[in-house]
């Protein structure tokens, strides 16, 4: 049976590892290719990371992390951050990405989705999800908003929508941010994950609010999650990606054990 | 030397860099004339079968693939490599490369397991149940999990073709093995450690040659 996978994310700026709570008040933590080949040696399936850098003259920076993380580890990873066009997915990808992730850019320009799943397969098309709780209404029946530009801005869309609008579109997973959840390490937001994944045909992976391993016991039962995103509790060593596993293992649910 | 073949369908520089990690010098060839001074041949593959098929036929590597096959030198599959061994793809209805009898078909639409509905693609890491043992599956654990990441799934007509299943909802042909040939659903080269000892494996593998 298949595994639930566990997935730290890594926002690089500038070339190194960062970590922010609520999207601000980011600090230094380290450099990202040490940090994948930490994560794959301690179990990780997968690894995320989000280009966070705000000048778009040092993008090439990300290129040649992608390319030094590519000769190191050997597990899935993706890409995000100013993904705009096919070219930046395909400079991505040729630098060794198995996936990019498009968030922004697919709702100011939703045919981006359908252009790289063409180009490069569904799999390959991640859509990332920012949302936060606002109250339902006619616009947003769902009470969940998508947000864009690093959670600056709302768009008046609501997140249920947009995620079975993109799955149409291509994208061949969701990865779920919940802004309010974000950094927080209280626990994921378990209605949105749910709500999110029970009405798309394609993986969901929960993000933001994981603070300890009940967190992605929680999300990966009741939350309905396919995958579950870690940062704070690993990148600041509370927990080993082992440990967690083990924990889960323990609660019934399984993950990949050997590695 | 080890020839990875390259027709255009995806992520062909992960394999390389995974022969890089163990040691192995090989070349990245579409050219037929290239691929037969090989020992052992890679064909790898992420895309969708009809783009992947035209591109073979156009460089003729479905036909060099049928007579290579034949010279006993080992060839390893992976995903939509494996895919297109077989007659026939339901993935834009392609006529395949026919190197084993069967088909390609796509997982059915109400896959469930413990009454929760599962998702396509099939995403991730799971394990494979072998139905015998395997020169490329030598010193891999059989609680081994590996990547994969796919809507269709091989269904070669002979039994004796399944090497391995792995359980989505149902049983599906995840690894299959013919004499020379070898092929798997999933990702060897981004498997981890498994995964790597597989490509190791293969490359040791002399089997008539």
């Amino acid at each position: 049976m298949l595994s639930k996978r566990i997935i730290p994310c890594l926002d690089v700026r500038d070339g190194k590892l960062t970590k922010g709570i609520k999207f601000k008040g980011n600090v230094d933590i380290g450099d990202p290719v040490e940090a994948a080949r930490k994560y794959y040696e301690q179990g990780a399936d997968e690894i995320v990371f989000y280009d966070i850098t705000a000048s778009s003259d040092k993008r090439d920076i990300m290129i040649d992390v992608v390319r030094r993380v590519a000769e190191t580890i050997f597990i899935p990873f993706s890409v995000g951050g100013g993904i705009r066009n096919l070219e930046d997915m395909r400079r991505v990808i040729l630098a060794g990405a198995e996936k990019v992730s498009v968030n922004s850019a697919a709702v100011d320009e939703p045919k981006i989705i359908t252009q790289g799943a063409k180009a490069f397969g569904s799999q390959c098309i991640v859509l990332g999800m920012d949302v936060k709780k606002v109250d339902a209404s006619g616009k947003i029946p769902s009470g969940y908003e998508m947000v864009i530009h690093g959670g600056r801005k709302f768009t008046g869309i609501d997140a249920l929508w947009w995620a079975k609008e993109a799955e149409k579109l291509g994208a061949g997973e969701i990865c779920l941010n919940s802004i309010d959840a974000d950094g927080m390490q209280t626990g994921y937001e378990l209605n949105l994950t749910a709500l999110i994944s029970e009405n798309v045909r394609i993986p969901v992976i929960a993000s933001g609010g994981a603070g300890k391993p009940e967190h992605l016991a929680e999300v990966l039962t009741a939350g309905k999650a396919d995958a579950a995103l870690i940062a704070s509790m690993v990148h600041f060593r509370t927990y080993t990606i082992e440990e967690i596993k083990k924990y889960l293992s323990d609660q019934g649910i399984k993950t990949r054990m050997l590695w | 030397m080890i020839a990875i073949i390259n027709y255009n369908a995806g992520n062909i520089t992960s394999v390389a860099r995974a022969l890089q990690n163990i040691n192995e010098s090989f070349v990245v060839t579409d050219e037929t004339k290239k691929l037969d001074m090989a020992s052992h041949v890679i064909f790898p593959g992420v895309g969708a079968a009809g783009e992947a098929m035209a591109y073979l036929r156009e460089k003729k590597i479905d036909t060099w693939l049928k007579t290579y096959i034949k010279t006993g030198k080992p060839l390893l599959g992976i995903c939509l490599g494996t895919q297109i061994i077989l007659d026939y793809s339901e993935e834009n209805e392609t006529n395949c490369v026919g190197l084993v009898a069967g088909l390609t078909k796509r997982f059915p639409d109400k896959l469930t397991s413990d009454g929760q509905a599962l998702k396509i693609p099939h995403m991730g890491w799971n394990s494979v149940k072998l139905y015998r043992s395997h020169p490329v599956f030598k010193n891999v654990s059989p609680d081994a999990e590996f990547y994969f990441v796919h809507s269709y799934y091989p269904a070669p007509s002979d039994e004796s073709d399944v090497l391995g299943t792995t359980d989505y909802g149902m049983n599906f042909c995840s690894v299959l093995a013919k004499d020379n040939l070898v092929a798997m659903q999933f990702h060897p080269e981004k498997s981890g450690r498994p995964g790597l000892q597989i490509l190791k494996n293969f490359c040791a593998w002399r089997d008539n040659a």
